[in-house]
């Protein structure tokens, strides 16, 4: 059966894609944020995963307007870079488990989470971001060492789906997951913030305190976390700050007792404050 | 119109289903621009490339005068109107500059320093407004 091993949380800032891309990690401003990958990158290679199951959020550009879905789940073969505007990340289409993934979709309405079912879609930074920073740099005509089955998330328009409901989401996931006959190793990402604020006279909001403290829960009091409400991430972590519902998406996948094998916090990554924290399923 | 609790957060605009209802849209005109031909068509001809969008006059205004903080006001999401940043060589962090009035150099010294502080900027009583 296929089984979760572990989590991931991790921002997924685009300039991080971008200094990635241009290859100006090693400069200054630079080398704290990609220090705290070392480790994980490490971790991930005896990881190895067979699959990444892994949540994040489009932010308007494979998604417009016309169409808002609160959960997305990528059903399609594969999902290639978007353009956001300034051209497609120079990175390998990302490849889904398209039965795995499917079997999800099945599985999560049947136990009552009418998830949106996406059998085209182009990924944004969201996506890749996280995949680079975990797998370090990968060549475009190069593979993904994983296969990658996306979740995509309404954080954009408010109201967000509630922390509550992204930690049950996670626990109905970890059983269309773990109820999937072919033997896998399953590591699940919840990715975006932490405090952030890009918008208006009050952005560069950064909430390092709160931020910490979340990362606490995330390993101690994962139900705490679920009832953090909107109106405090939008105060306390910026109008932004509100992507972190992803991570509780992950937790919910996970044992209540994790234990945490690494952790990294670093202000600033552009406009926001990057963390990542990394939590084993204990046996 | 009614109150709501996330009212009195400073120097912040919800993007609500209302504000989504009136930017719609300044949005889909803005979102167009990700795509090379489009920003190409508008760069060539802005008014004639607007005349797509059935926007309001004062939405057009704030697109063609770059007005960015009104652009927010006027229904317009930050995930969109970057967009419109991006075809003028402005990434995020040069956006917040000047949207917070600050300038591109304080806004990315602030940054280094830790960013803006949550003390003094959680309501709007402590900005004196109301």
């Amino acid at each position: 059966m296929a089984k979760i091993m572990a989590g991931v949380g991790c921002s997924h800032v685009p300039a991080i894609g971008v200094a990635m891309d241009t290859g100006i990690t090693h400069e200054e401003y630079w080398k704290p944020v990609f220090q705290g990958f070392k480790k994980s990158r490490e971790w991930m290679k005896k990881q190895n995963p067979d699959v990444i199951f892994l949540i994040y959020n489009d932010h308007c550009t494979a998604f417009d307007a016309r169409c808002i879905p609160t959960f997305a789940l990528g059903c399609g073969a594969e999902f290639q870079p978007a353009d956001e505007g300034w051209g497609p990340r120079p990175v390998p289409a990302v490849k889904n488990h398209q039965k795995m993934a499917s079997h999800i979709a099945q599985s999560l309405v049947l136990n009552e989470f009418d998830i949106t079912i996406m059998n085209e879609m182009e990924v944004d930074h969201g996506l890749t971001v996280p995949l680079s920073v975990m797998f370090g740099d990968i060549k475009q005509n190069d593979e993904w060492p994983s296969l990658v089955i996306p979740l995509c998330v309404n954080v954009v328009q408010y109201p967000a789906p509630t922390g509550n409901r992204c930690y049950n989401l996670g626990k109905a996931i970890r059983r269309a997951i773990e109820s999937y006959e072919e033997d896998l190793n399953v590591i699940i990402f919840g990715t975006g913030g932490m405090s952030h604020q890009l918008q208006y006279k009050r952005a560069g909001l950064i909430n390092s305190d709160w931020d910490k403290r979340f990362l606490d829960l995330m390993t101690e009091d994962p139900v705490g976390a679920s009832q953090i409400t909107h109106l405090e991430y939008l105060r306390e972590t910026g109008s932004e700050g509100i992507e972190m519902v992803m991570w509780l998406i992950m937790r919910g996948a996970l044992n209540e007792n994790v234990t945490e094998i690494h952790r990294h916090y670093h202000v600033p990554a552009s406009n926001t404050a990057v963390g990542h924290i990394i939590l084993e399923n204990n046996a | 119109m009614t109150e709501k609790e996330y009212d009195n957060i400073p120097g912040t605009i919800v993007f609500d289903a209302d504000k989504s209802r009136e930017g719609y849209h300044l949005n889909q005109f803005c979102i167009s621009l990700r795509l090379q031909k489009n920003r190409d068509a508008f760069n060539k001809n802005e008014e004639a490339y607007l005349d797509a969008y059935p926007m309001s006059k004062e939405q057009r205004e704030a697109v063609l005068k770059r007005e960015w903080n009104l652009l927010l006001e006027l229904g317009g999401n930050i995930y969109y109107t970057s967009k419109l940043a991006a075809n003028d060589g402005i990434n995020f962090q040069n956006l917040a500059g000047r949207m917070t009035g600050m300038g591109v150099d304080s806004y990315r010294e602030m940054m280094l320093k830790g960013g803006r502080s949550i003390e003094g900027n959680r309501d709007k009583s402590e900005w004196g407004e109301d």
